[in-house]
């Protein structure tokens, strides 16, 4: 420390000042500003945080941040300060010198000092060696090409974001776990993204076959382009990265090569002062190296000939070189690991051995349709291994009875099923099957935490998931432990959890089903008014909860609720959908996909008068017209609607279409009026707000031509009825319906419709389309409310019908007369003052 | 000195909304006005996609952009949150009434 003198008359300060303050402590200089190294500070400041002086020497600029949330800052869903781990007061709170933007050089073990790039000497009594891993770079032709980097630390990230800004193709190779994460983020940012895998599987370390042909299909339905069994020959171009060659002559054109074949323990300073070195820098139970003032940790070292590259064996080794530095004598004894992991939004795990072999037996559940595929693998009826994809929740079940190699020969037939079902409860009830968890079962594995930990942490009085994170760092990492904590909480808490992530927004501690049933209850009528009852912490809410609010009073109270543009997303503010450079398409209804002369004449004559550069005929049978200016928007409908067109509500959380097939009216497969019943399915339902948007379809026989089986209503039309079909969606997440009863008549079809419309609007949270919603309260309680119950039906339909006697008003013909001129007008400056 | 260009009155742009004002060979300008009746002029492009910020809903002293939901800062200018960028400002006063905002360096050069 350097000695302060001060000009100052006051002797008492001066005679402080002339004493040289000589810190006797013992000086532990560590190699490594990363996750290891200021792990193993924080564990050694948790047990005695007085007894070292530290200095921490980092190679890149930065504090203290986590590695593993590269990705998501990559992928634009964190920024760099959302994964720093120890910012910069934590150094200074505990007296730490930071060093950074200067990495170690060499190492004088008979000095005790080392020496830094600047120059910069330190004497040392305790070196910590904690240099990470080097990513492995395949020694190829134009490997040191600029645009080749790798995906390690943030500057790497930078460079990516740098490169998909002006976007074009990308290469990565290595189908790895760092591979597609960087795969994934590049296409996220919009590039054209080509994997380039060695093996035939990605993920191979971690994953077996089946998984990895899931993980395959899911990536490719993503837009990426997967090779595998794909070797680089070179990297070619000319100055600059321009592509990629395969040793089977393919080429693959590209302006980034991201490398990430794999990492190598950084041992080169190690080696070179002399200590032992394998693969990784050797290290004892303690974590010392072969020179005992020389200590090493993380991903550079072999402890048993082991090296690892997770985190969790990284806390574990954390632990036991805290303690040995403190004279406890704990000993790492090496780490079972597990991987559970979202690689590109995808549940992924693994745990153990799960290569088969002599003796092993594997239990396994597929469920395509769902991308569901668990196997368990066997031996000696005690779990040795595990793949799981899709459904990743009983992972850490399954590692905690493979770490304890427990006899499962009692639960055998319902193991694959999960604890749920194993534990003998029947039934999957997440609370019970964490809390039967040991408390030393692992929750977090990013951050190394236990059952045990997280309950302590909870019991002390962290009460909601931000105060979990902030003390104990469970699911402060990459989130997938999210929901055990959760179920912790509810567990050890029960009612005065305090939820955290489920509330509406950041501007409430309410859910959504709260606030809905306050508004009902306290027969509030306004957004002000909720928000000012239920303590709003904004002045007027966010994008987020301000048009949740704005349906749930208009759907509470129809006829009287004043519905606030203000409000309402600008499509639905516009009546029209905003395109990506400011203009609107418009899509007039057709009612059940039919159209006549006269509409079509009007379309053509709108697309001529307002030059739109596009028409095009949309998936629910209608023509959207493009590239229309939101000032020309009330002359175009004016338009339309004096060829008697009015609003399809394409931009509203609202009835979209009916679509129909042709039916019994010309077609010879026909066996009902699907069209005629289409028509007065769409004249019943459209221009009804709704949480998110609807779409109904109906078909005239089995063969289902209209799609009715992935509308969220369909009907599908036999020789002795209706099919009512509910649920489906044909998006992301393609759900076929379930079917809720079959009905004799057009009028109990419409009917039912009306029910089950109403029910979704009353009960669905507000941007929850029918399929999840009916994944949530299950189609058991549909069909009780609506086929079981013939008043409730009837009361639910009376509702819809009399919510639509305000709602059926075409809202273009009200903006072509004038109404709300002024959000289709800019403003008009009309003089100039200076001063 | 700054010119300062009389674009209307208050009453003319709706509490928690904005309205835009195109002048010659400028980039359109969005006037917001906020739910406390402040007044705030950005150039109407989201620094993310060029989004027209006019249209986001207004909220506190912020805009959520309407392409994709950034969230920018009124006063300032600059994306929120995780988001990186800044729309420029436009200086803007009220006086007797009018509402008024100061004209552009690049008009002004023009003139």
């Amino acid at each position: 420390m350097e000695l302060q003198v001060r000009n100052d008359d006051r002797t008492e300060d001066v005679e402080d000042a002339l004493v040289p303050f000589e810190d006797v402590r013992e000086h532990l200089v560590v190699v490594g500003n990363g996750m290891a190294g200021c792990r193993a500070v924080e564990e050694l400041l948790a047990r005695d945080a007085g007894r070292y002086r530290v200095t921490i020497f980092g190679a890149e600029p930065h504090v203290n941040y986590n590695r593993i949330m590269l990705s998501p800052v990559l992928a634009g869903e964190k920024s760099f300060e959302d994964i720093v781990i120890n910012p910069r007061a934590w150094y200074d709170d505990n007296g730490i010198d930071l060093i950074v933007s200067d990495p170690i050089v060499t190492i004088d073990r008979a000095a005790k000092s080392v020496t830094a790039r600047s120059g910069r000497t330190v004497h040392y009594d305790r070196l910590l060696i904690a240099t990470g891993s080097d990513p492995f770079i395949i020694p190829v032709p134009g490997k040191d090409l600029p645009g080749v980097i790798s995906f390690r630390d943030m500057k790497d990230v930078d460079t990516m974001l740098d490169a998909a800004a002006t976007g074009g193709s990308a290469v990565v190779i290595g189908g790895g776990l760092l591979g597609l994460e960087a795969a994934h983020g590049l296409t996220l940012r919009g590039m054209k993204v080509t994997v380039i895998h060695l093996m035939d599987t990605l993920m191979e370390r971690q994953l077996d076959e089946a998984a990895g042909w899931l993980l395959k299909t899911a990536l490719e339905a993503r837009g990426q382009t997967i090779l595998t069994g794909a070797d680089t020959a070179e990297i070619y171009g000319e100055g600059k990265v321009e592509g990629v060659r395969l040793k089977d002559g393919r080429e693959i054109p590209a302006s980034l090569v991201v490398m990430a074949v794999g990492i190598r323990p950084a041992t080169a300073l190690a080696k070179e002062a002399g200590l032992a070195v394998n693969r990784g820098i050797l290290v004892d139970d303690h974590m010392v190296t072969s020179d005992l003032n020389v200590l090493a940790v993380g991903e550079c070292v072999e402890h048993d000939g082991n090296v690892y590259g997770l985190v969790a064996p990284l806390w574990d080794m954390c632990r036991s070189l805290a303690d040995g530095l403190t004279d406890r004598h704990t000993g790492y004894r090496g780490s079972v690991t597990s991987t559970k992991l979202k690689v590109a939004g995808l549940d992924v795990f693994s745990a153990g051995d799960f290569s088969g072999g002599d003796g092993c037996e594997d239990i396994v559940l597929r469920d395509a349709s769902r991308g569901v595929y668990k196997r368990v693998v066997v031996k000696d009826d005690r779990i040795v291994g595990a793949v799981l994809y899709g459904d990743t929740a009983d992972g850490g079940w399954y590692f905690d009875l493979l770490k304890k190699s427990e006899n499962i020969a009692d639960i055998r037939d319902l193991l694959i099923f999960g604890q749920g079902y194993a534990s003998g409860g029947g039934a999957l009830d997440p609370k019970a099957a964490v809390a039967a968890l040991s408390d030393d079962a692992e929750i977090c594995g990013c951050n190394g935490v236990t059952k045990g930990q997280v309950v302590a942490c909870i019991e002390k009085g962290a009460c909601s998931l931000d105060a979990v994170r902030a003390t104990c760092k469970a699911s402060a990492s990459c989130g997938s432990c999210t929901g055990l904590v959760e179920n912790l909480l509810a567990a050890v808490l029960g009612e005065d959890v305090q939820s955290g992530p489920k509330t509406m927004c950041k501007c409430t501690s309410f859910t959504h089903d709260d606030v809905r049933r306050e508004i009902v209850a306290q027969n509030m009528r306004s957004i002000p008014e909720v928000m000012q009852r239920l303590h709003w912490t904004t002045p007027d809410g966010c994008s987020s909860c301000r048009p949740a609010l704005n349906y749930y009073l208009l759907c509470a109270l129809p006829g009287e609720y004043q519905d606030d543009q203000q409000s309402r997303f600008v499509n639905e503010r516009m009546h029209a959908n905003i395109q990506k450079d400011g203009t609107y398409s418009v899509v007039p209804r057709m009612w059940g996909g039919l159209t006549n002369p006269r509409e079509l004449r009007a379309i053509a004559d709108v697309v001529e008068k307002y030059n739109a550069p596009m028409v095009k005929v949309t998936g629910g049978q209608r023509l959207d017209i493009f590239g229309i200016k939101g000032e020309d928007l009330p002359a175009v409908w004016a338009d339309l609607n004096a060829a008697g067109m009015v609003s399809g509500h394409a931009y509203g959380k609202s009835l979209r279409t009916v679509k129909t097939c042709v039916g019994s009216e010309w077609c010879r497969f026909g066996t009902q009026d699907s069209t005629g019943l289409g028509v007065k399915t769409e004249r019943m339902t459209w221009g009804s707000w709704m949480p998110h948007k609807f779409k109904i379809a109906v078909s005239g026989c089995p063969r289902n031509c209209a799609e009715a089986t992935i509308k969220d209503f369909g009907i599908v039309c036999v020789d002795s009825g209706y099919e009512l079909h509910v649920g489906g969606n044909g998006g992301i997440h393609v759900r076929a319906t379930d079917l809720l009863c079959k009905v004799s008549t057009e009028q109990e079809a419409l009917d039912y419709c009306a029910a089950f419309i109403q029910l979704y609007r009353e009960e669905a949270r507000y941007l929850e389309r029918t399929a999840p919603w009916i994944e949530r309260v299950g189609v058991e309680y549909i069909k009780g409310r609506i086929v079981e119950d013939d008043a409730g039906r009837e009361a639910l339909r009376a509702r819809f019908l009399y919510s639509q006697s305000f709602s059926q008003d075409d809202p273009w013909a009200e903006r072509a007369a004038g109404g709300n001129a002024e959000l289709h007008q800019p403003l008009a400056p009309i003089a100039i003052a200076a001063e | 000195m700054t010119d300062w260009i009389d674009i209307g009155t208050l009453d003319d742009i709706p509490q928690r909304g904005a309205r835009t004002v195109q002048l010659p060979g400028e980039k359109e300008i969005a006037i917001f006005r906020t739910g406390d009746d402040q007044l705030f002029a950005l150039v109407n492009e989201c620094p993310h996609k060029k989004g027209p910020l006019s249209q986001g809903i207004v909220h506190g002293h912020s805009v959520a952009c309407p392409l994709h939901n950034w969230n920018i800062a009124l006063k300032t200018g600059e994306a929120q949150g995780n988001d990186e960028g800044c729309t420029p400002t436009i200086a803007v006063r009220q006086d007797a009434g009018r509402i008024l905002i100061a004209r552009p360096a690049t008009v002004r050069a023009a003139a």
